[in-house]
């Protein structure tokens, strides 16, 4: 079951893990919204390993305000940009 | 853009370093029984058979038929499908639509993904790192280098695929096609 319905707050965890992953450092601790709950797949971060990928995780298209990602973005304060996250990657988060 | 990032500024000739290190990879997975030669060049023959055309066939097909487009923005991969597009092996596809409010980008900074089961392989743009850094971090700088300044009304939406979505757009219908079928 997913964690978060879309239009929830969420924040991506900051911090590394070892090995593969599937979220890319610039958003790591911003926070965002959730847009669209995409369903759950196989966790690419064990499938790189040769293994299951079982349990599949919940993937989430997550809304991420520019100015919040790029301090001097260059562009409308209301421009986002859209990634693609899993759950695993996610936490609750306050109003942004 | 293209000029300072052509092929072999991306993936090296046939005797860069990289192109060695795949044959050499390669020659191991055959070796290993983890792949077939065969499997290989069936794989090569069923990307060099994709091609941008199947996007713009997509493409043109949703501007004249009302019904086809609102399949195609629901479920991409079964729109191309029932097209005719051997796309049964893609991942997921997510068609995001240009309005006069929005316009879409597509990047994925973590690698290559693209849609390759309908589009074919990437340009070598598109898998530059600069591209793959800019086009999150300055994207309207990347678009007048591409010709494009969005109009005032007109916000820039960046679409990072960094899992197991892949995204293509359908862009706005040109001025002056109404009446072409």
């Amino acid at each position: 079951m997913a964690r978060f319905a879309p239009g929830d707050p969420v924040r991506v965890r900051p911090g590394a893990k070892p090995g593969h992953v599937r979220t890319p450092d610039y958003l790591k601790g911003k926070p965002g919204r959730v847009e669209v709950v995409l369903g759950a797949y196989p966790n690419p971060e064990d499938l790189a390993y040769g293994l299951s990928g079982e349990p599949g995780r919940v993937l989430y298209k997550v809304g991420f305000r520019q100015d919040t990602l790029w301090p001097d973005y260059e562009g409308p304060s209301d421009e986002r940009l859209y990634a693609d996250v899993y759950e695993h990657w996610l936490e609750p988060g306050g109003e942004i | 853009m293209s000029r300072d990032h052509d092929h072999e500024t991306v993936t090296g000739g046939a005797t860069s370093p990289l192109a060695a290190r795949v044959r050499a990879m390669e020659a191991l997975l055959i070796e290993k029984g983890v792949v077939t030669e065969a499997e290989i060049q069936d794989n090569v023959a069923y990307m060099d058979s994709r091609s941008p055309a199947n996007g713009a066939r997509l493409v043109a097909r949703a501007w004249t038929d009302d019904g086809f487009k609102t399949r195609l923005l629901a479920d991409g991969r079964a729109a191309a499908i029932e097209f005719g597009i051997d796309a049964v092996a893609s991942p997921d596809l997510v068609v995001v639509e240009n309005t006069p409010h929005v316009h879409n980008l597509i990047v994925c900074t973590l690698c290559s993904c693209y849609p390759r089961n309908v589009l074919g392989r990437p340009p070598d743009w598109y898998k530059s790192f600069e591209y793959r850094s800019r086009a999150v971090r300055e994207p309207r700088a990347v678009m007048r280098e591409f010709g494009f300044e969005p109009p005032e009304v007109t916000r820039v939406a960046v679409h990072d695929s960094t899992a197991d979505v892949r995204y293509m757009v359908l862009p706005m219908r040109p001025p002056g096609t109404e009446e072409m079928d």
